[in-house]
């Protein structure tokens, strides 16, 4: 090998210079499917969808990527970091459909980075602070399993794209399910503070899982993940009331979050988040 | 401590692996082999000395790995367009990664990592110090990729070639992501340049403030290098601290002309005669300021650190509890 080579070619034109968007990855998932939305299907809603789940990725990214240099270990500083970049990657997707199908033409940086707190249409349990890592664990917990419950009956949505993005999600969900729960067994069955920790983090994350069974129907997937993690780590089942709408389907979905009633955390997110880009609206990066 | 100790004496004169050969044989050997331009293996009798030396230099290269993610991390959540924030947490999820494979590569020479990460956040181990400068704009992510990566290029590549195996090997896998990252870096500030009068005095601002922290990575000049002579010898190191310097200043004023951006450094110009640049003389008393701690950003750098360190202890705790717990279980299934 020579010694120079790696630096001298740098300053030359690189023809996938746009490829290096996507983390770690060159695959484009959505290589080849046909972006038409089609005929019989309601563009409005799939673009709610997209514009819904986007914002629990994008906004559940932003939380992770907060435990950048402050992981407990070096093996969960990168597994924290891989799941942060699948959520970012599946937010991208998202909005560049819901830009491709609700009539705007937006590019993604429109939807993250000039939308106020109001417009954001994620649930309020993906923009609820850090905590230590029992609460980021449980948090994780539930919503990638809720994830990988919608996103596994997204593979058949009628709109080709976002069943690709789901085809693509579910894989990298199975992962950030699987890691949560082997913390979770792990703290919950660990030593009497990471027991106390965990069911802490339970009562924490309970309040806010009735919000999350307001449009299709995923509930009992998800309730015997939960059911199954918590008797292997010795812990209660998290108590939490079902939405009042919970018996409404389908998009827009009603309830907190959904409708753009947040907690007060997530203002102070985007702002962190959206800052730069507002500081430089004339700019590209 | 107990197994970098151990190994230490096992590498020693009472290494029972002697088996009748005296010292004298083994260090002929190892010797041979280093001028034939072989590579020593974890399994292969090494002087204490060289084991040390190695130990110090890949632990201090992790360290750099992990302390190195702060700067740049913190922009993470800030970064102005989420193909950027990708790009960066991937960029910063490979320190982490680099981190891993380095500690492991001292783990062969009977060092223990824990035992690292305490001696670094007790301050007996060092990092590089171009990390104890501070990032004040999204321009620093850029200038960081193609000044500090760069250098670390320079550095490390020949490292690839080092005598021990498992620091050669780690090496090739680094340095390919870290010519990604100065790419990356190079092609953010491209962008940047021709973007706003705003963003062109971020980028030039940042240059300024990089530009000789970045030539002082390589080290104090070589009449001021100890430990350079050793390592020369054993091979662990290639090229004098001056000469990568140069090389790197060499093959920077090229890009920055590119970009379109002044390097702060009025003595810089092309000598024909030597056909290479020459430059003004970084302040020395500067690096040794900032190796004695007293950078910008030391304190905030080390207290990150041994505060995540302090915090996941609980953590790591429950990891090993229920570790042991299960292997209990098993235990008591076989019976």
């Amino acid at each position: 090998m020579s010694d120079d080579h790696v630096y001298m070619t740098l300053a030359e034109g690189h023809e996938d210079d746009a490829r290096w968007a996507y983390g770690t990855g060159f695959e484009d998932p959505l290589h080849g499917v046909d972006i038409a939305v089609p005929e019989g299907v309601d563009a409005g809603e799939v673009a709610a969808c997209c514009l819904a789940l986007g914002d629990d990725a994008l906004v559940s990214a932003q939380r992770l990527a907060e435990w950048c240099t402050r992981a407990p270990e070096l093996e969960e500083e990168v597994a924290l970091a891989n799941i942060g970049l699948d959520l970012l990657g599946q937010a991208r997707l998202l909005y560049g459909r819901c830009g491709q199908v609700d009539g705007t033409g937006r590019g993604e940086d429109a939807y993250a980075y000039f939308r106020d707190p109001g417009d954001f249409r994620n649930v309020r349990l993906a923009e609820l602070p850090g905590g230590d890592f029992a609460f980021s664990i449980t948090r994780l917990l539930v919503l990638s399993s809720w994830r990988l419950a919608l996103f596994e009956q997204l593979t058949a949505s009628p709109d080709p794209v976002l069943a690709a993005i789901a085809a693509k999600g579910v894989k990298e969900l199975a992962y950030h399910r699987q890691y949560a729960a082997e913390w979770a067994v792990r703290l919950g069955d660990g030593t009497e503070e990471s027991h106390r920790r965990m069911r802490t983090a339970l009562e924490q994350v309970g309040p806010y899982i009735g919000e999350l069974f307001t449009a299709y129907d995923v509930r009992d997937e998800v309730v015997a993940v939960l059911r199954q993690v918590t008797e292997a780590a010795g812990l209660p089942m998290p108590a939490w009331k079902p939405s009042p709408s919970s018996s409404s389907r389908g998009y827009p979905m009603p309830g907190a979050g959904r409708d753009g009633d947040h907690t007060e955390h997530l203002a102070p997110l985007l702002a962190e988040l959206q800052g730069v880009a507002r500081a430089h609206p004339e700019a590209t990066w | 401590m107990t197994k970098t100790d151990s190994a230490s004496s096992a590498a020693g004169s009472t290494d029972p692996r002697l088996d009748g050969h005296d010292e004298q044989d083994l260090e002929q050997h190892f010797d041979a082999t280093i001028a034939r331009d072989q590579r020593i293996e974890p399994r292969d009798w090494m002087p204490d000395g060289y084991r040390k030396t190695l130990i110090r230099q890949i632990a201090q290269h992790a360290h750099s790995e992990i302390i190195g993610m702060q700067p740049e991390g913190e922009w993470i959540t800030r970064a102005p367009s989420l193909r950027r924030k990708a790009i960066l947490f991937a960029k910063v999820q490979d320190e982490a990664g680099h981190g891993l494979y380095l500690y492991s590569a001292a783990e062969t020479l009977g060092a223990d990592r824990a035992d690292l990460t305490q001696r670094l956040i007790e301050g007996r181990q060092k990092y590089s110090s171009i990390f104890n400068y501070p990032t004040l704009s999204f321009a620093d992510v850029g200038v960081i990729g193609w000044f500090v990566d760069g250098a670390a290029i320079c550095n490390q590549v020949p490292l690839c070639r080092s005598s021990y195996g498992p620091y050669a090997r780690a090496m090739v896998r680094i340095c390919k992501e870290e010519s990604f990252h100065q790419r990356q870096g190079y092609e953010l500030l491209m962008t940047m340049m021709r973007g706003t009068d705003a963003q062109r005095e971020m980028v030039q601002d940042a240059v300024d403030r990089w530009w000789w922290p970045s030539l002082m990575m390589f080290g104090p000049p070589d009449d001021a290098s100890p430990n350079s002579a050793q390592s020369m010898a054993w091979k662990i190191k290639r090229h004098s601290n001056d000469e990568l310097r140069r090389r790197f200043v060499d093959m920077t004023v090229p890009q920055a002309e590119k970009l379109g951006v002044t390097l702060p450094d009025p003595e810089l110009r092309w000598n024909a005669e030597r056909g290479h640049h020459d430059f003004g003389t970084p302040d020395w008393s500067e690096l040794q300021r900032v190796i004695k701690g007293d950078g910008p950003c030391n304190a905030q750098r080390m207290e990150r650190r041994r505060s995540a360190h302090e915090e996941g202890a609980w953590v790591r705790e429950a990891a090993s509890a229920y570790a042991a717990k299960q292997s209990r279980r098993a235990r008591e299934g076989a019976a």
